[in-house]
């Protein structure tokens, strides 16, 4: 499990177990080998840091509060996928269905609302999302294809059922209520981002606290352990994919209150954004390994690196190129802490 | 005077506040085989790791053939002629034995691959080793014996000064390892230095010209294979006697507990028929390939089987799934702990917890306060050694990993364990111990059944062997009829004998 501060854990049981001596500068408590093991342990909130210290920087137009909340609200669509997609990660698989999942169930929602209200339409577009999940849940867990090629099978089927049934167009939605949610604030805050922090409680609890996360964990560190050890790994792996499709759902829902519209192209290559925010935030795409708040960290890092550059006017296609390079330095920061802290 | 192949002088290592060899003092002469042992964790193979240049010493000094060496890369200390047989397989299962054993030189000099060249080659020396694999096989479909052979003939096709094996032995047979064995003293012959690190005092005694004990990082002394005894060795491995490894058998209850009547996996066992009763130690003994692990396979639910039933405490028994056994109370130690018994990266206490986490949890939520509880007393229960219940099963030696998968089955309340290979890479202290936890299963009526490649632990520890051949049971032998030429005479193959 990722634990706090593994490395420096390591040590004190090799101590422990007898299989050396302690070098006079452990015993103190804020040597240089803790300090940096405290830095590295808690690098993607730093980098999260140090990114809002160069903003600032950079334009005086971020520390306004209007932006705040325009971050916060852009990054509550991708946030909620991450968190579905980390729970995917961590069993060692992937999902490619987000964005497209996150579109059909826009419009489904916008399709659905006049004739089912606005009520029957929700649970309808999270019904979808979580079917489809459950697609690619089955094909991975029960049919044994290998998570890249199921998703990305569900992904184009999701993405061509959504244009068929919106014949190509976007469904404009005229619910008052609904399109009222993207833009209202509660308490200073918009109200789309009381939804992330619901399902931040939710996914910590689930990760901390249950069975099903310690076998999440346990199944992304050694599967075959984990059957040998009894348990019925299929059940699990289907699950994960069915938190993804939901979590796709409820995002695809926020999306569409903020733009009044059901649109079979929402959230094209999401899947790309949602992947880097997870492993930005430190996991690994080898599974086991991943952190629920760092996720968040990892999805605000992207959403604050696309504002800043939006106030910067530099134009779109530049700022995927730096986007990409952001992801290689996350990463490689990543594989850089896993071997100090292994030689520690 | 020649200069000896090896000598090291003082050296130390350590890895951030751990020391792993604090003063580490060799000589090896020319052309012998030279022995190390210690327990694990004694720092053999930082070591290892040393010679062969993939970690650089802190201090002292290491001549080979009088002069001093310095390997920064493995590269290095391949130029210089030191070959490695590492305990832990480093083959790609993907390719072929032959890609394998010339994967530094697949084109042979050339940049293409010379299919033809490296597969006679290869074929040759496996041939000349006595190695009866195809090169042109897929190393992932060979089973673990013979991917150890290709990994030795890998580590000899080129030219070597100095081999290093580490616990090569670990999976062969008996006449696996009297091969293995004609051929290290044939290499010897040719004036290869030989460094033999095993956990097996017996092979030791037949093929080592001297002996090196290490503990905690520290040469111990130095001993004669010729005059010292085996106690003597144990004693200066872990610093006191130990009387027995076995403990006394007690004896077992009459009830049968589990039962195999008429099993059959197409092409792999055939008719396979046992009894384990209330409070026995049975060994499934054999030849690699020889079907056992395949039993333990079926009983476990890990391979569907044609025909054949398993009854358990009289009640027919269908498992098709590990879940299923384990609902039986079926437990499996497996031969692979660290791909297959124990998740490495998870803590101790959620290793011991994972087969029923139902026990510590209410409604699907983990009570933290309940599986410290019940993982501190299990700890206790089996004396396993560690730092933290969080810490990772990887932070602690083989033998206290195996205990943490015993723990897991004992939590469970399995009354059927099926041990595959339970001492493998585990030291002789741990081994001991691990006897004994068996032992005292069996005193409370547990059934075990026991699968291993060594000898002395199948006699010396269970009441009774089922010895296989082929797919088949080829005999059974209890009491006073428990000998290693007993048990040898049925294990190999009739038709093989000519």
């Amino acid at each position: 499990m990722t634990n706090q501060s593994q490395g420096k854990e390591t040590t004190m049981t090799e101590i422990a177990s007898g299989q050396g001596v302690p070098v006079a500068a452990q015993a103190s408590r804020w040597s240089r080998e803790r300090v940096v093991a405290l830095l590295l342990d808690q690098s993607t909130l730093i980098v999260f840091v140090a990114m809002l210290v160069v903003a600032m920087l950079l334009t005086d137009r971020f520390y306004t509060f209007e932006n705040f909340t325009n971050i916060m609200r852009q990054c509550v669509p991708l946030g909620v996928v991450s968190l579905g997609l980390l729970f995917v990660i961590l069993t060692g698989g992937i999902d490619l269905s987000v964005g497209s999942l996150m579109a059909i169930v826009s419009v489904v929602v916008a399709l659905a609302i006049p004739s089912y209200g606005l009520f029957g339409a929700l649970i309808l577009g999270l019904l979808t999302g979580t079917f489809f999940g459950a697609i690619s849940g089955a094909l991975v867990a029960y049919f044994r294809i290998a998570p890249f090629i199921a998703t990305l099978a569900v992904m184009t089927i999701a993405r061509g059922a959504g244009l068929i049934i919106s014949k190509g167009q976007p469904e404009f939605i005229n619910d008052e209520g609904f399109n009222d949610f993207g833009i209202a604030s509660f308490l200073g805050l918009p109200t789309t981002v009381y939804v992330l922090v619901l399902c931040f409680a939710v996914a910590l609890f689930l990760y901390r606290k249950t069975v099903f996360g310690r076998r999440v964990i346990s199944i992304g560190s050694n599967e075959i352990a984990t059957r040998f050890a009894g348990i019925r790994v299929e059940r699990y792996k289907f699950g994960v994919y069915l938190i993804s499709g939901f979590a796709c759902a409820v995002a695809g829902i926020i999306a569409s209150t903020r733009t009044g519209v059901g649109s079979p192209i929402l959230a094209i290559g999401f899947e790309l954004d949602a992947i880097a925010a997870v492993v930005v935030g430190g996991a690994s795409l080898a599974g086991g390994r991943g952190r629920v708040f760092n996720t968040i960290i990892g999805a605000l890092i992207l959403s604050v690196i696309s504002n800043v550059m939006n106030l910067l006017n530099i134009p779109g296609y530049h700022q995927q190129v730096v986007k990409g390079i952001i992801i290689v330095l996350a990463v490689l920061l990543e594989s850089l802490k896993l071997r100090l802290s292994s030689r520690s | 005077m020649q200069s000896p192949a090896i000598v090291i002088e003082g050296v130390k290592k350590h890895f951030g506040g751990v020391r792993a060899l604090s003063d580490f003092n060799l000589k090896v002469e020319k052309g012998t085989i030279h022995a190390i042992v210690g327990e694990n964790g004694a720092g053999k193979s930082t070591l290892m790791k040393i010679l062969s240049g993939i970690y650089t010493r802190d201090a002292g000094r290491i001549l080979l053939d009088g002069e001093e060496v310095h390997f920064e890369t493995p590269q290095q200390s391949r130029e210089k002629g030191v070959g490695i047989v590492h305990q832990e397989l480093a083959l790609s299962p993907d390719l072929s034995v032959a890609e394998n054993i010339f994967l530094d030189d697949l084109g042979q000099g050339t940049p293409l691959v010379d299919w033809k060249s490296i597969n006679t080659r290869a074929g040759q020396l496996l041939k000349s080793f006595g190695f009866p694999i195809d090169p042109r096989r897929r190393t992932g479909d060979l089973t673990v014996a013979y991917q150890q052979m290709v990994e030795i003939t890998k580590s000899l096709a080129k030219e070597v000064n100095i081999l290093i094996l580490d616990e090569p032995t670990a999976v062969l047979t008996a006449p696996e390892i009297d091969l293995l064995f004609d051929n290290l003293r044939r290499l010897k012959a040719k004036g290869v230095t030989i460094l033999y690190i095993s956990h097996r005092l017996e092979e030791i005694f037949r093929i080592a010209d001297g002996i090196t004990v290490v503990k905690d990082g520290v040469t111990i002394c130095d001993l004669d294979p010729k005059i010292c005894s085996e106690n003597d060795i144990i004693t200066a491995m872990v610093g006191r006697e130990l009387k027995s490894l076995f403990p006394e058998k007690l004896p077992p209850r009459d009830e049968p507990l589990f039962e195999i009547r008429h099993l059959t996996r197409r092409g792999v066992i055939e008719d396979i028929n046992l009894t384990v009763r209330k409070g026995e130690i049975v060994g499934l003994a054999g030849l690699i390939g020889s079907g056992r692990t395949e039993i333990a396979e079926c009983i476990f639910g890990l391979a569907r089987y044609q025909q054949g039933e398993m009854v358990k405490n009289g009640r027919k028994v269908s498992v098709a799934h590990p879940a299923d056994a384990v609902a039986q109370g079926i437990g499996l130690v497996p031969e692979n702990r660290k791909e297959q018994g124990a998740v490495l990266t998870m803590g101790i206490d959620a290793n011991m917890t994972m087969s029923r986490l139902g026990g510590v949890s209410r409604l699907g939520i983990i009570r933290h306060g309940h599986e410290q509880t019940l993982t501190q007393k299990l700890r206790e229960q089996l004396r396993i050694k560690l730092g933290k219940l969080s810490d990772p099963v990887m932070s602690l030696s083989g033998g206290n990993q195996q205990k943490v998968v015993l723990a897991k089955w004992l939590n469970v309340g399995c009354d059927f364990l099926v041990f595959d290979e339970p001492t493998r890479g585990v030291d002789v202290g741990a081994k001991s111990e691990i006897y004994n936890i068996i032992h005292r299963l069996a005193e409370e009526g547990k059934g075990l059944l026991v699968i291993s490649s060594e000898l002395p632990e199948v006699i010396g520890l269970c009441h009774r062997v089922y010895v296989m051949a082929d797919g088949h049971v080829a005999g059974e032998l209890a009491g006073d009829e428990l000998s290693e030429e007993r048990i040898m005479s049925l294990a190999i193959p009739k038709r093989s004998i000519q």
